[in-house]
């Protein structure tokens, strides 16, 4: 098919892999600032110069695992240059059937906003294959003033979703599963470290999402939430002193990683939202949040795009990462 | 053939720009490496020598323009091709006879010698005649290392400014000239349009004696370069516009006039040949403001060889907008240098224009405040020119004028594009 060049507009002839009038690779990526160039090798626009964003800059992810669609959007934001925020969302077929809810662990402070715990769990339902299954959800945020904080959230991020999703396959217990993920996380990211004193560092939350469980994991002031109308709560708590200050962070510096890990079966259906302190800075309250996406469950994208969006608009003074984790029990 | 001249482009800048800002500066260092020596000894070059036998000459400067156009004869190795030109009203041809090129063996160094050892200075002075003949000996020797040097004692005092407009026009490109005036009776502006044109050099020898020396280094100088016709080649936005384009170091010279397209947003600014050397450009860029923290490539900095097609090296000047005010007000420290060198070299350029027209005190503003940029910035021989002209009271730093001679007005108006690297390479610290 014949191409028109995205330059200098000359039609191409078909076949022709480069404009015959200025080179441009025919049929290249247009420009996401001035919607008429062609992108070079660089990742600059041939025509307005801009280099375009990388797949961290704005990036989303949906899929539906059985018949829960999650979805996940991390931006840039509008004060940084790059996006230190990563996030990874996967999901694994864990054996079925009703486990015990793990007991709260060390980590939990008593007081704070839980969805009312002790109900019976839901009634088992048959899964295809005796399998069901969990949705991991992992959220880093990069530590600025650590060098390559990018490459340190991201390493968490992958390496915690991984192994979570790994050992609940494996029929681990989602409160032992959590601990050696962040574990393996923690590892994975002091091994970054060129020195000590370099060392790239981040903070991580995850959810595991099973039919009958929400286990929350975390190291830092990345935060999990609870959308549930009413019920709606905030499940982490921050690692950080006044003025934001971290106390714990993954790292080559960091010390011995303890993290908190909290689990709880939900009594009905709610949205499990991880986040970085770019969403959170500006809403940090449960009710808003899960009255800002009233219909999170049905749309996941569409929610954390909403999120993100909220965010950017309050200033975006910080990367923004957004998960949306719908939790429907077993139907 | 593995062994090549090897191209380095290094760009110094800050890219941040405060919220709506919009100019982009860069010093562009563009350095020649590898086995250059190599590679112009088996490049093909072509030489005129150029030689004012005009009636003033006619005292001991034809005897000394004799043995220095002997000394450049003997410096240029076997098989280049060469002329010598005797310049009056007209353009004659000193060795070939012919209106061609010889090739330089032992019998045509010989010969050309004992052609120019019979020079006499006897005639007027009619420079774009000169030009024009040179041009056209050149004419068959293109991809070759084309170079000219030019000697004149007066100023062209036989055509007329269009004639040697035309001439000028007519060999631009062909050929780069590099300019010796000899004496006093010469004029700086002439000679530099000359040689900026003809991407050269201008120099004042006003003790005729040093010419021979000066012809042999120009003469060896000509021999070291390996590439020609190699030009700056810079791509912009299509939004944005190139304010101005200078090469700043060795001298400063203004290119921003030079460009010629060479595709869409894209343009080349000449640079002549290149031997071992390394040449810097202050390049600014007017941009359209983007987002905070978007990063622009406001210019594609590439040096290539038009003719051939080659891409010898590649930099990028970027621009990235922030509202943090300690990125975005930081000057880069090469820019800040180079603006200043600029800044000296017009504050001498203003100061000896309002001395020929009798504004002392002006003259004596602009020069004194030349002289203490000259010092801050480490260009000690340009403060040593100015120091001729000037008598600075080192206890109450009053600036005087000195009587002007002709030779230090010729000497500092020549000195006054020469500019001076930065003293310590701020990435060393």
């Amino acid at each position: 098919m014949a191409a028109i060049c995205p330059v200098c507009s000359l039609e191409g002839l078909p076949g022709e892999r480069f404009c015959e009038e200025c080179g441009t690779p025919l049929g290249a990526t247009l420009c996401a600032a001035c919607g008429a160039g062609a992108v070079d090798a660089d990742g600059y626009c041939g025509r307005c110069g801009v280099r375009q964003p990388t797949g961290r800059d704005h990036s989303e992810i949906e899929f539906t695992a059985g018949a829960v669609r999650v979805a996940g959007v991390s931006d840039r934001g509008l004060r940084h240059s790059r996006n230190e925020d990563a996030m990874a969302l996967t999901c694994a077929a864990v054996p079925a059937g009703p486990r015990a809810v793990p007991a709260p662990v060390a980590g939990w402070a008593a007081g704070d906003a839980l969805p009312p715990a002790g109900h019976p769990p839901m009634p088992p339902a048959a899964a295809p294959d005796g399998a069901e299954n969990a949705i991991i959800g992992v959220v880093c945020d990069g530590v600025s003033t650590s060098p390559r904080p990018d490459e340190a959230s991201q390493t968490a991020a992958d390496t915690a979703a991984g192994a979570l999703a790994e050992r609940l396959a494996a029929g681990l217990d989602p409160v032992a599963a959590t601990h050696q993920a962040t574990a393996a996380a923690a590892g994975a990211v002091a091994g970054l470290a060129d020195a000590p004193s370099a060392a790239p560092a981040c903070t991580p939350v995850s959810a595991g999402v099973d039919p009958a469980h929400v286990t929350i994991g975390w190291v830092g002031d990345s935060r999990a939430y609870w959308l549930s109308g009413p019920g709606s709560a905030l499940l982490t708590l921050d690692d950080a002193g006044p003025g934001h200050m971290l106390t714990a962070w993954l790292g080559a510096d960091a010390g011995e990683v303890v993290p908190h890990v909290r689990s709880f079966a939900p009594d009905g259906p709610g949205v499990v939202l991880v986040c970085s302190d770019g969403l959170w800075n500006y809403y940090p309250d449960p009710l808003a949040l899960a009255d800002a996406v009233p219909d999170a469950a049905a749309d996941p994208l569409a929610a954390a795009r909403t999120l993100v969006g909220m965010a950017l608009q309050a200033g975006g003074r910080d990367n923004v990462t957004v998960l949306v984790i719908p939790f429907t029990g077993r139907r | 053939m593995s062994e090549q001249a090897q191209f380095t482009i290094r760009v110094d800048q800050n890219k941040y720009l405060p919220v709506g800002g919009t100019e982009v500066h860069a010093i562009v260092t563009v350095e020649a490496t590898g086995p250059l020596e190599t590679v112009a000894q088996h490049a093909q070059a072509a030489e005129v020598i150029i030689i004012d036998t005009s009636t003033s000459m006619a005292t001991e400067r034809i005897g000394e323009a004799r043995k220095a156009a002997m000394a450049a004869i003997d410096t240029l190795r076997d098989g280049v091709h060469f002329a010598i030109i005797a310049g009056t009203t007209k353009a004659t041809m000193v060795y070939p006879h012919r209106k061609e090129m010889a090739t330089m063996n032992a019998e045509t160094r010989q010969a050309a010698k004992q052609a120019v050892s019979g020079l006499i200075a006897d005639g007027g002075t009619a420079i774009g005649t000169w030009l024009r003949l040179a041009a056209d000996l050149f004419e068959p020797y293109q991809g070759a290392i084309r170079h000219a040097i030019l000697l004149t004692d007066g100023h062209n005092q036989h055509e007329s400014a269009a004639q040697l407009d035309n001439a000028l026009a007519y060999c631009q490109g062909k050929f780069v000239c590099d300019c010796r005036g000899v004496g006093t009776g010469w004029e700086v502006a002439e000679l530099r349009k000359i040689a900026s044109t003809l991407l050269g050099t201008v120099q004042d020898i006003p003790d005729a004696k040093d010419l021979e020396a000066d012809f042999r280094a120009m003469a060896q100088q000509a021999m070291g370069k390996a590439l020609a016709d190699v030009a700056l080649r810079i791509w912009t936005p299509q939004t944005a516009k190139i304010k101005f384009v200078k090469q700043v170091s060795p001298t400063i010279e203004d290119l921003t006039h030079r460009r010629v397209e060479s595709g869409p947003q894209s343009g080349d600014y000449p640079t002549g040949a290149w031997g071992r050397e390394v040449r810097e450009y202050h390049v600014c860029i007017e941009v359209t403001p983007g987002g905070i923290g978007q990063e622009m490539r406001a210019g594609w900095v590439k040096l290539v060889q038009p003719d051939t097609g080659m891409q010898l090296a590649a930099g990028n000047i970027l621009a990235t907008w922030t509202d943090d005010p300690a990125q975005s007000t930081q000057i880069n420290p090469r820019v800040a240098h180079y603006t200043g060198q600029a800044e000296l070299a017009n504050l001498i350029q203003e100061g000896l224009q309002a001395h020929r027209e009798h504004d002392f005190a002006t003259a004596t503003a602009r020069l004194g405040r030349a002289r203490q940029i000259a010092e801050e910035s480490g260009n000690e021989a340009t403060a040593k020119l100015l120091d001729r002209v000037l008598d600075v009271d080192r206890a109450t730093g009053t600036v005087r004028l000195k009587p002007i001679d002709r030779a230090a007005e010729i000497a500092l108006d020549v000195g006054s594009v020469r500019t001076v690297r930065t003293r310590r390479d701020p990435d060393q610290g």
